[in-house]
């Protein structure tokens, strides 16, 4: 039997409004998955997402986008599938965020066989501020959401 | 007359999103405006009431790459105003803290950042696919860089174990020897570094600039030192602001430091190497030599290499400290709150970072000042803008493009980070 190993990575910023979607969906996901699913959180810095879904069987990413569609939005992308869409960059405030740490990761052939990324769109990216109501609404939807996926 | 804008992968939200524009007038550059960074204000508001204590928290989120730098700045700022100087292990391990984030740091810039520029590719990603080794050995250094962050403050990414004073537990020996075998192989992979950018082909551009660096009789400069530049001057951190300014600019969010009789003048490895070449260990020298480099460096496409060195020396340097380190009787000395102002400048991996604080008598913070090394650049980097793409200019639109993006990331700044973050709009009038 092959060792597996599942992950969650929840990226983003705790002090910059919706940037904080990816961590506090990853908070929230606690209790709600097997407890030998890893549940990572990140800042979405490039290397360290590269290190972290580095060997995982399945890797889940939970972050916020900005796309330009309504704020909530939740997209499910498979990434192991298919490129990154260009309208679709994550937010990162270094450039290099999870987008291109994906990409990455598939161009040096360590990308996970399964790695899904769920992406929410945010509104404010203000540092201090809270997540923002149209966010903050859809976040529960999106744990539960993603639990269901990871449960066998 | 022609305008014409172009624009790189514009972003809707980004911190401080990086904008440059260029004004290209009958063949030459009549004005550059680069707007690239977001000062710390809000930092700077949320420290205010704040108890000395929680300063290295609090601004090591000022940045997600160099949270050291905001650390031991806040630090040694807190323990000038109250009198106190950390010595021996606690002092060392400083010092490898911050070897771990220049490495860190200069491995990101150098491999992902900065050497797609040279070999001619949009991202690290495609050079990815015909680099592989040289972004696997890049993305590995980095790792290095990682764990001794991880292995002294906790975590890679805004580190907690740092406290004014010293730490809040110091590492066991065995914690810091473990760290030696991967430093080893950084060594080599670094020393590498150095010959594949030396590599590269640079344009051949140089400037008479005014080097600003933290400098120390004994080693080359991470916490502490004198603030010194090309042109004579020769301060401590409390004079900083007797002889620099910030000064708005005009369009711009962005403040621009200045020497208050001398103008622009440029903080980071060119200005560390510069004025620093002796203090570098004799690996790095050698390999500075042999990487074509003299005692001083003009050339700001080259400060590629001098990161590169600069990686070198922080693993040789770690090493060191590795071997010599025993662990200290206490893990930071004691601090009475007093009613007094701190100063102190340490070594970004980008330059020179400023923090004033001014306490109350019960230690809570009046007043914080940030000057980071981005800042402090920007004028500079305005400048070789100015004085370098004239001569490009017959340079096809992308390559020209590139180019200008390569001259900025020349500076490493904080928040331009990549092509992603780079509006440039060039007027032809």
């Amino acid at each position: 039997m092959s060792v597996t190993r599942q992950l969650v990575i929840g990226v983003g910023n705790l002090e910059r409004g919706d940037d904080a979607a990816g961590r506090i969906a990853l908070e929230r996901l606690r209790g709600r998955v097997a407890a030998d699913v890893e549940l990572i959180e990140a800042s979405g810095e490039v290397t360290a997402l590269l290190a972290a879904i580095q060997g995982a069987t399945a890797a889940y990413l939970i972050d916020a986008c900005t796309s330009g569609a309504a704020p909530g939005t939740v997209y499910r992308l498979d990434a192991a599938t298919s490129p990154w869409p260009r309208a679709l960059r994550s937010y990162s405030t270094h450039g290099l965020g999870v987008a291109e740490a994906l990409e990455l990761a598939r161009a040096l052939g360590t990308l996970p066989g399964h790695c899904i990324v769920y992406a929410i769109e945010g509104a404010s990216f203000e540092l201090g501020a809270p997540l923002s109501d149209p966010v903050r609404a859809q976040i529960d939807a999106l744990v539960t959401r993603l639990a269901a996926e990871i449960a066998p | 007359m022609t305008n014409r804008t172009i624009k790189i992968d514009s972003l809707a939200r980004v911190e401080g999103e990086g904008a440059l524009k260029l004004v290209i007038r009958n063949g030459t550059v009549a004005s550059a405006e680069l707007n690239i960074f977001e000062p710390p204000r809000f930092f700077e508001a949320l420290l205010r009431g704040r108890a000395y204590t929680e300063a290295p928290d609090i601004t090591a989120r000022i940045c997600g790459i160099c949270p050291v730098a905001y650390q031991m700045s806040a630090v040694h700022a807190m323990e000038n105003a109250l009198g106190a100087s950390v010595t021996g292990p606690l002092r060392d391990l400083r010092r490898l803290l911050y070897c771990g984030e220049w490495i860190e740091s200069h491995a990101l810039h150098i491999t992902m950042l900065h050497a797609p520029d040279f070999l001619g590719y949009e991202s690290a990603i495609e050079m990815a696919r015909d680099h592989g080794d040289a972004v696997r050995r890049g993305l590995a250094l980095k790792k290095a860089g990682n764990e001794i962050m991880a292995a002294l403050a906790g975590r890679e990414i805004h580190p907690i174990n740092v406290r004014v004073g010293g730490f809040y537990r110091a590492p066991r020996q065995h914690e810091i020897a473990a760290l030696a075998e991967r430093l080893k192989w950084a060594r080599e992979a670094a020393l590498e570094t150095v010959r594949w950018t030396a590599g590269f082909d640079f344009p051949d551009r140089e400037r008479d600039y005014t080097f600003v660096a933290l400098k120390h009789p004994d080693e080359y400069p991470f916490n502490e030192g004198r603030i010194v530049s090309s042109r004579g001057l020769d301060i401590t951190a409390a004079e900083y602001e007797t002889h620099f300014e910030e000064t708005h600019v005009e369009r711009s969010t962005a403040l621009h430091s200045r020497l208050r009789d001398g103008g622009a003048y440029l903080t980071g490895p060119l200005a560390r190497y510069s004025l620093n070449f002796e203090r570098l260990s004799p690996l790095a020298r050698e390999a500075a030599r042999a990487a074509g480099l003299g005692p001083t460096c003009t050339n700001p496409y080259r400060s590629i290499v001098v990161r590169a060195v600069e990686v070198l020396y922080a693993c040789d340097e770690a090493l060191g400290i590795i071997e010599r380190y025993e662990e200290p009787d206490t893990a930071a000395v004691s601090l009475e709150p007093r009613a007094a102002t701190g100063f102190a400048a340490t070594e970004a991996p980008r330059g020179l970072l400023y923090h004033r604080y001014r306490l109350d008598a019960d230690g809570s913070i009046a007043e914080a000042r940030i000057v980071p090394p981005t800042s402090q650049n920007q004028a500079t980097i305005e400048e070789d803008l100015r004085s370098f793409v004239g001569g490009f200019l017959h340079l096809p639109q992308s390559t020209l493009r590139n180019r200008c993006e390569q001259t900025v990331r020349n500076y490493d700044p904080c928040i331009s980070c990549s092509t992603h973050f780079l509006q440039l709009q060039m007027v032809q009038a």
